[in-house]
């Protein structure tokens, strides 16, 4: 198979484009789409201060390496959940591209806030480790953008990620969650920064074949505790679905975020939030999850983060 | 390898999703209809993370 744009050997085949491509053509084709979705949804401008949340994987490096290759260069942000080997591993890994991009790298310490790792904290509060951990980094990540001046936080969300998300989503019903995905959710007060997925229309595949196409060295092993997530069991019966149609997941989010944009206009739920009475910040109850953690584990109520490296900018 | 396969017969004999998987063959990724060779180091890269 022949590359379509310089006609030599192919690296890679992508039949929901319809075109197979090299190495250096698929890298160029990549980020081309990655820029032009971060245009056309304006996800990043050219005021903001962006923090790339990284986890050591291959969707939050490779995001992290093409913001700075498209010129939106950002500081990361990474969390250590106290596994062990994994957590030791993907550090390394978010370390080794914060020296490639000479760029700083805030990190966060559970062990060190609560003296327990992920699964003994999911253990100790009766909740599931993989839904701990979404709470935990949201509020983290937040914390940490608008306590050091970052007014965008990117995430390396990928086109599989958000269909599986929506899938289970609509076959659970699940109303309160179905039309609050999208491309880019807007700041709120000082208190909410501005979250964006710039590879909200890229397949897993691809970014995985841009990590390894360019370099990247990432955490090939999954989590621990993602053995047997639900997410796994909807991205399984898409792919499925994508072999034998491709394109099916492009079609199914891009017609997701034009009836978002048609029937749901986002002014849902605004206006004045109520605030988490020892924080300040947007809270369901008159104390957040996030405080209510800190609180049964004795912590401080201020945040610690460790910095490793300092951006040359 | 006792004889010729391709990078599809790979993934079908393994019952891979093409979707959720990348094969290298001696450091390079290649495509489903690479033929691979008898001395060739051959990688399978799962794509798909969950949680």
């Amino acid at each position: 198979m022949k590359c379509r744009v310089c006609g030599r050997q192919a690296n890679i085949r992508l039949p929901q484009y319809n075109r197979a491509l090299c190495a250096d053509d698929f890298i160029a084709f990549f980020e081309k789409r990655v820029a032009t979705t971060i245009r056309k949804y304006r996800l990043i401008g050219e005021q903001d201060k962006t923090l790339v949340a990284v986890s050591g994987g291959k969707d939050s490096l490779s995001l992290w390496n093409l913001l700075a290759r498209l010129g939106f260069p950002a500081d990361g942000i990474y969390i250590d959940l106290g596994i062990q080997e994994y957590s030791r591993v993907s550090f390394e890994k978010t370390k080794a591209m914060a020296d490639r991009l000479q760029r700083t790298l805030y990190s966060f310490s559970l062990s060190s806030a609560f003296t327990k790792g992920i699964k003994e904290l999911s253990r100790i509060m009766k909740r599931p480790p993989c839904s701990l951990c979404g709470m935990i980094k949201r509020y983290v990540m937040n914390r940490a953008c608008t306590e050091h001046g970052y007014t965008v936080l990117a995430t390396g969300h990928n086109l599989d990620d958000e269909a599986s998300a929506l899938l289970g989503n609509l076959l659970h019903w699940k109303e309160e969650y179905l039309w609050k995905k999208g491309v880019a959710l807007d700041a709120e007060g000082t208190y909410l920064a501005k979250k964006v997925k710039p590879l909200f229309l890229c397949s897993e595949k691809e970014a995985a074949a841009y990590a390894v196409m360019s370099g990247i060295d990432y955490v090939y092993e999954e989590c621990p505790y993602s053995a047997g997530a639900k997410t796994l069991l909807y991205k399984g019966l898409l792919n499925r679905a994508e072999e034998a149609s491709p394109a099916t997941k492009l079609m199914f989010m891009k017609g997701y975020l034009r009836r978002t944009r048609q029937t749901h206009s986002g002014t849902e739920g605004k206006g004045p939030k109520p605030v988490c009475r020892l924080c300040g910040y947007p809270s369901y109850g008159e104390q957040c999850n996030f405080c209510r953690l800190m609180e049964r584990f004795g912590a401080s109520g201020t945040l610690s983060f460790h910095v490793y490296a300092q951006s040359l900018s | 390898m006792e004889k010729r396969l391709t990078v599809e017969g790979l993934l079908d004999m393994f019952r891979l999703s093409r979707e959720a998987h990348l094969v290298m063959a001696n450091g390079a990724l290649v495509t489903e209809d690479h033929t691979l060779e008898r001395d060739d180091r051959v990688r399978i890269i799962r794509v798909i993370s969950g949680g």
